[in-house]
């Protein structure tokens, strides 16, 4: 098993190590949590993406690329990213491991820059360069714009955004056209500082180094940041009924040639002590891996789509199941998506689909030791419920859960709002 | 099995070719729980014209990929994803232009499951009703692709780049051409391509690299089969086909992927195209270049504009694009910039820049297992040694890049595929 070390070395900055010598390369984030809210995302948004611009002794991009390329091709990006209805922001590193470049504090440079990024903007008059700021907020509108490229985690959002109307969750990772439309270099700046002294702060390091160096340079690239008391963010909300009480139903139309169906369900009252075990279980019998009901029923037998899956917010109490099928089967694909939950729930499956669906899941959550990818979003997404099981730990829970488990979890999930976006004329009805 | 020792990078490999033709390579990674196995065949979606007993054969745009799907069910009647998952695999398959491959990785019970990828790619089973079943789930899969602006981008630029190479139609094929398809299509394409002499089995992983090769010896047949002929139609010259053409989809902003052919290469010299390609496109429109650079700072492209170099079916050729509220200004300029270096050469100093930084790069995908037997696989395929790729980089010369540049990144010979901003 490997070991992972999580200690606040600096107040409300919170370092998590895991060391490994197996990898080549390394990774380091560090990102600003805060809370996710209207009016604020696309702000909080923006902001990794002007400090990627220039620092104080790389003040442009090219002077980054040139720093990035003699540290053997590291890449620096800005990193965005929504956890329940907290928004983290910040920047994400990866480089290669000293044992493998002729360079033997390439970790100390990265970290010092990756620091710099966050502590030491360029700027100018005592705010954010004004060049930058309009600059990445208009790449952040047009990013914005072209979620709708991705077809089904665009219906995905949009389910969100109906289903969570008035909840913080309905807000999109990088707000919206209208907020970002309204960052200007004064806003930024104001949002940059208070963000910078109030959000905690979240690092992650996995690679060869032992945590005693990560955490020397961690403290040194980050000694001017300023720690300012905080109230604590609220919690996430969780609702354990749909919201109208019973299921709502949403059409869009786009000129697409396949239907993007996405169906949000609450959890229920599985959320109000949650075994989170027993809601990975259920959620893989139900549509989390191959042999899940939704795959071999609604894709395998009755051909419905190539894929059907489903997949929990754990935070938050929400599963959300996706298909893409043709606009004419969309009856017969709710119908076939809501008799595959309901087999769930009455406890309608063998015990090969439980024993199945727990194996898959046994060997996603070993292989996480194995990818820099998977250890930082293991542990930075745990860090938040409070949880420090490692991957293995979850997987010997995960080998604990009963068919009773499963059926229990089920029993309370309703659907809240289901989304179509259908092919056709775009209009919306 | 004979063994090879990268010291820089820190990696051995275990290779042997059996007797029936299969090439077998592990790359032990010590410290992993999981290990990947990759069985691939030399068969993809651009492999439909071939010989078989003499005479030349069609087949429908699909098949391979067709071929994918279908070879996991297995003759019991059980399908090989649910026995490899019930048994703690991840199993999955993907189907290219030029390759076919299915895959798995397991934390447990690894042995198994190499026995059981083994078994279903190399039997055959299929029935009417599942060929039509399927027909239904790829139809599915098909509308999903049309539906993909990237695929949409890629696909249309490589219908202007050659006019005859299959390659310029969808892996997947189409509604229409995998309707033609019956078991024996899929019988007969199995019998030509899934012979072991067409195939590879690369796994990468904390593994005893003689057990692999003997479970290959134990479970495929001992035949050797000859290598199928294929043909790629004849597009001569580095000319594209069509120049240009525009789609209207719904999209967040107007989208452009250019493409320029580069001269066919093989082996060795593939190896070298690709890695001296590789650096000229960083020189020209990389994250480091002052092309890039200006059309960021302008707003003409942003973090989404990319460039590679690819090579498949017998044609390699260098793609370029990203979404610009201004395609013309942006391929003006990429014009300009191709015209000025191929007239005064790269900038050295850059170069020596991005040649430090693939380093990096590459040490990254050494942490991937997917991506070492992937690369592997193609490697073997194309006849070179994915590993040697690694140190090229630092050997490549400024007078190498500029000559590629010169020679195959010419404005005149840029194909432009672009997607309009519909409703």
């Amino acid at each position: 098993m490997q070991a992972f070390l999580r200690k606040e070395i600096m107040p409300r900055v919170f370092l998590t190590c895991v060391k490994s010598d197996k990898f080549k390369s390394g990774v380091y984030t560090a990102e600003l949590v805060t809370a996710l809210r209207r009016g604020e995302a696309s702000l909080n948004a923006v902001l990794p993406k002007i400090l990627r611009r220039g620092t104080v002794s790389a003040s442009d991009m090219d002077a980054v690329a040139e720093r990035l390329d003699m540290l053997y091709g590291a890449r620096l990006e800005p990193l965005v990213r929504k956890i329940g209805e907290r928004q983290l922001v910040g920047l994400a590193a990866f480089f290669a491991d000293d044992a493998f470049v002729p360079e033997k504090s390439l970790l100390e440079r990265v970290i010092a820059l990756t620091g710099e990024m966050l502590v030491a903007p360029a700027t100018s008059g005592g705010r954010l360069r004004a060049d930058y700021v309009e600059s990445e907020r208009d790449k952040l509108i047009d990013e914005i714009h072209s979620v709708v490229n991705e077809r089904q985690q665009y219906a995905d959002m949009q389910l969100l955004a109906h289903m969570c109307e008035g909840e913080a969750y309905a807000v999109p990772v990088r707000g919206t056209e209208a907020e970002a439309a309204k960052i200007t270099v004064f806003t930024a700046t104001k949002r940059y500082r208070e963000l910078l002294s109030s959000a905690e702060v979240e690092l992650f390091y996995c690679g060869s180094a032992p945590f005693e160096r990560v955490e020397r340079a961690s403290a040194e690239a980050l000694a001017s940041l300023p720690r300012a008391s905080s109230a604590p963010l609220p919690p996430t909300q969780v609702l354990t009924e749909p919201k109208r009480g019973d299921t709502r139903t949403f059409t869009e139309t786009l000129e697409v040639a396949q239907g993007k169906l996405s169906i949000g369900y609450r959890l229920g009252d599985a959320m109000l002590a949650p075994n989170y075990p027993a809601l990975a279980v259920m959620n893989a019998v139900f549509g989390g891996c191959v042999t899940s009901k939704l795959f071999r029923n609604v894709r395998e037998k009755l051909s419905l789509c190539y894929y059907a899956s489903s997949r929990i917010d754990k935070h938050k109490g929400v599963m959300l199941v996706s298909s893409g099928i043709e606009p004419a089967n969309y009856e017969k694909a709710v119908a076939a998506i809501t008799g595959q939950l309901e087999a769930v729930r009455s406890g309608d499956f063998t015990d090969q689909e439980l024993e199945s669906a727990k194996k898959a899941l046994i060997n996603a959550y070993r292989s996480c030791d194995d990818s820099l990818y998977a250890l930082e979003s293991w542990y930075v997404d745990n860090a938040r419920l409070g949880l420090n099981w490692t991957p293995d730990d979850m997987a010997a829970f995960v080998s604990l859960v009963t068919k009773k488990d499963v059926t229990d979890a089920c029993r309370g999930v309703k659907a809240d709002a289901i989304y179509f976006l259908k092919g056709g004329d775009a209009v919306e009805e | 099995m004979r063994s090879k020792d990268y010291p820089a990078i820190g990696e051995r490999v275990y290779t042997e070719t059996l007797e029936n033709g299969l090439r077998v390579l592990v790359v032990p990674k010590p410290g992993y729980k999981k290990a990947f196995a990759l069985f691939a065949t030399d068969y993809g979606g651009a492999d439909r014209r071939f010989r078989l007993a003499g005479e030349w054969r069609d087949t429908p745009a699909g098949v391979a990929h067709f071929l994918e799907h279908k070879m996991f069910d297995m003759k019991d009647g059980r399908d090989a994803l649910s026995v490899l998952s019930e048994n703690g695999a991840s199993p999955n398959a993907f189907t290219s232009s030029d390759m076919t491959a299915y895959h798995f990785s397991s934390t447990d019970g690894f042995w198994d499951n190499l026995d059981t990828l083994l078994r279903f790619v190399s039997e055959p089973y299929f029935t009417e009703k599942s060929v039509e079943k399927e027909q239904g789930i790829i139809g599915q899969e098909i509308r999903m692709t049309e539906d993909e602006p990237d695929s949409v981008q890629y696909y249309g630029l490589l219908k202007l780049l050659y006019a005859e190479n299959p390659i310029r139609d969808s892996v997947a094929g189409t509604v229409e051409s995998i309707a033609e398809i019956t078991t024996q299509t899929l019988y007969d394409c199995h019998k030509v391509f899934y012979n072991p002499s067409n195939m590879v089995l690369c796994v990468a992983g904390d593994v005893e690299p003689e057990r692999v090769a003997e479970a290959a010896v134990r479970l495929l047949p001992t035949r050797y089969g000859e290598k199928p002929e294929r043909d790629y139609g004849n597009d001569k010259g580095l000319r594209p086909f069509k120049k240009r053409t525009s789609v209207t989809m719904p999209v967040g902003l107007p989208m452009f992927l250019a493409g320029v052919r580069a001269p066919k290469a093989e082996g060795e010299a593939l190896l070298r195209q690709s890695v001296t390609a590789e650096l000229a496109l960083k020189v020209l429109m990389g994250a480091s270049s002052p092309l890039y650079l200006s059309l960021y700072e302008k707003g003409l492209v942003n973090a989404g504009f990319s460039a590679e170099f690819d090579n498949a079916a017998g044609v390699s050729h260098c793609l370029f694009g990203g979404e610009t509220a201004s395609p013309d200004a942006v391929l003006d300029a990429i014009r300009e910039e191709l015209s000025r270096v191929a007239a005064s050469g790269c900038d050295e100093k850059l170069l020596e820049r991005v040649k430090r930084a693939s380093l990096g790069a590459s040490l990254r995908g050494l942490d991937s297992l997917e991506a070492i037997c992937v690369g592997m696989a193609r490697g073997v395929f194309r006849g070179y040694d994915a590993f040697a790729e690694i140190p090229l980089a630092a050997l490549t010369s400024a007078d190498e890049v500029n000559a590629f540049i010169a020679e195959s990144l010419r404005p005149e010979n840029m194909a432009v595929h672009m997607i309009e901003k519909g409703a």
